[in-house]
């Protein structure tokens, strides 16, 4: 155990990285989730279309070959770069495979959102005279999030757990499970005492985020 | 009125009008994206490449990834039974006893956390918890280091280290450990749910006709699960599927790696990722429809189908009445990340 605790200042380096990515991630693929849900409902056939060709393709895509395409295809193939410093230029393009990926995910649990919202509360809502856009914005979307989210909780701790990926598909992101991996191959650190350290700190992420989700599904349910 | 446009009112003129306009709009900005991938990927931007107006930065660019050359080589046999073929192979070989081992370790697990003994459930449970809240790539990097493991555990007890290679641990079998353990304690609190969402009178029958607690198990309420479970299950070897491209992480020769060789030998990186997505979308794509049509075929029958929704740490979600009907159009198979 005094090997793991001795990298300490790694293992906290690795940890940090691996939320800058989660947080980040979550926030732009929410976003994106959202614009995608709205255009997968909405009246206008082309912009259904659109979205679902993009949610059913990147979604049956695996993450890996989704960051392998930002970090070898894109970055380093194109070189295009998105920040001066490697190591940014890298946590940015995992980032984006991140949020594409994860925005499918949100766009499917909010849709299925749309689902539980009753037919009385849109009808009721059109009778009113609302607009599509009003109906979703004001009537819809508030009670199809407050039904979604556990399934949105489970969706970030999926995420949380992605951000893992982001180290290797071309990327090198210095993440937690990088750090992890760095320590075996260097052959000092005892294999079993790391890996339970390791696991215990992505336990410690996503073990609260599963309580805390739990808790505010329940406390946003729509009473009905 | 079909559910797919309760969200509106049947178009009038005006909003006919509306709509064109938007589905017009939403293809001009289709193109510009597909104009954007294309130029990006001609090496139609940055320096010293001609402006945009010239019709040089629309024609192919030998330097870019459309020229013929870095696509023929997927018209070339060797290319397909070199790389492609084999990569495959190993991607389904893999994906299969993972399959086969995670169904195992799922019913082993699930129906733990239902035992009636507290000790057995506390296990199960935690055994369960653990592998779905850790990362499924660390659990691989564990399995290909267990060897290092047992020798560092072997030294802390004071005796010899295993000779050379007594003991490996390849690619394939890291694969296929990592998925079982992963997917399997997601399978768990699939039959937990499933073996639940039998009605308990059920059970409470066969008990009252003398069953023991296994027979009751066995003969009555898994035979019903079973059904509800299957798009559940089925939803979940597509995350399977998916997840067994993790093997390029680790250098094991599957469909992605060999893509990746491809793309390395002819410069072709771009090309090879884009068929490489194409193939894992048309197995995946066709997996989620037979979980579909499986969920179908459940509630034509009148049966719910079980999911497990809920993440490490949380409970599961209750099970009210039915909803009122759907507002959105149909939601798909309950595909997780």
């Amino acid at each position: 155990m005094e090997a793991f605790l001795g990298n300490l200042d790694k293992v906290i380096d690795g940890f940090s990285w691996t939320v800058r990515l989660t947080l980040l991630s979550a926030l732009f693929s929410f976003i994106l989730g959202v614009i995608l849900t709205a255009m997968r409902v909405s009246p206008v056939p082309m912009m259904r279309g659109l979205a679902t060709v993009y949610v059913e393709g990147i979604r049956n895509t695996p993450l890996t070959l989704v960051l392998l395409f930002c970090g070898l295809g894109i970055n380093s193939a194109l070189g295009v770069s998105l920040a001066g410093s490697v190591q940014w230029d890298v946590f940015w393009w995992a980032v984006i495979g991140l949020s594409a990926y994860t925005a499918c995910f949100v766009s499917e649990s909010l849709r299925s959102g749309v689902n539980t919202v009753p037919l009385g509360q849109v009808e009721a809502a059109r009778s009113l005279g609302l607009t599509f856009t009003q109906n979703l914005r004001l009537i819809v979307l508030p009670q199809a999030l407050r039904s979604v989210v556990g399934p949105l909780g489970s969706v970030l701790i999926a995420l949380t757990k992605n951000t893992t990926i982001a180290s290797v598909a071309g990327l090198g992101v210095q993440e937690a499970s990088r750090q992890m991996k760095l320590m075996f191959d260097q052959g000092v650190a005892p294999v079993i005492p790391t890996f339970i350290g390791f696991a215990i700190g992505f336990l410690i992420l996503t073990l609260p985020t599963g309580f805390f989700f739990s808790w505010l599904s329940k406390r946003a349910a729509v009473a009905r | 009125m079909t559910a797919q446009n309760v969200l509106f009112d049947a178009p009038g003129p005006r909003a006919r009008a509306r709509s064109r306009i938007f589905s017009v709009v939403t293809v001009l900005a289709g193109l510009a994206l597909l104009a954007l991938i294309y130029l990006g990927l001609n090496r139609s931007f940055g320096e010293g490449a001609p402006p945009l107006s010239s019709p040089q930065a629309w024609q192919v660019n030998p330097e870019g990834q459309w020229t013929a050359e870095r696509w023929a080589p997927f018209l070339a046999a060797e290319t397909w039974t070199g790389y492609i073929v084999p990569g495959l192979q190993n991607t389904l070989t893999a994906a299969l006893y993972a399959a086969v081992l995670a169904i195992l370790f799922g019913m082993v697990f699930g129906i733990g956390r239902l035992s009636q003994h507290a000790p057995i459930r506390w296990i199960s449970g935690a055994v369960v918890e653990f592998f779905r809240g850790i990362p499924l790539l660390m659990l691989i990097f564990f399995t290909m280091a267990l060897p290092l493991a047992v020798n560092q555990l072997l030294t802390a007890i004071g005796s010899d280290p295993l000779p050379p290679r007594t003991f490996q641990v390849d690619a394939m079998a890291a694969v296929i450990v990592g998925l079982t353990l992963y997917n399997g304690s997601v399978l768990a609190e699939v039959f937990r749910a499933g073996i639940n969402a039998v009605p308990k009178g059920q059970a409470e029958a066969a008990e009252s006709l003398g069953m023991r607690r296994t027979q009751v198990l066995w003969l009555i309420q898994i035979p019903q699960a079973v059904t509800s479970m299957m798009p559940a299950i089925v939803a979940q070897l597509v995350v399977l599927l998916k997840d067994s491209a993790l093997g390029y992480i680790i250098a094991f020769p599957e469909l992605l790696r060999g893509f990746s060789l491809i793309g390395t030998r002819y410069g072709n990186v771009i090309p090879a990722a884009i068929i490489c997505a194409v193939i894992y979308i048309v197995i995946n794509i066709s997996l989620s429809r037979l979980a579909i049509w499986l969920e179908r075929r459940n509630a034509r029958r009148g049966r719910a189908s079980a999911r497990a929704t809920a993440a490490p740490g949380m409970q599961e979600p209750p099970a009210g009445p039915e909803g009122p009907a759907p507002v959105g159009p149909a939601p798909d198979a309950p595909g997780k990340p």
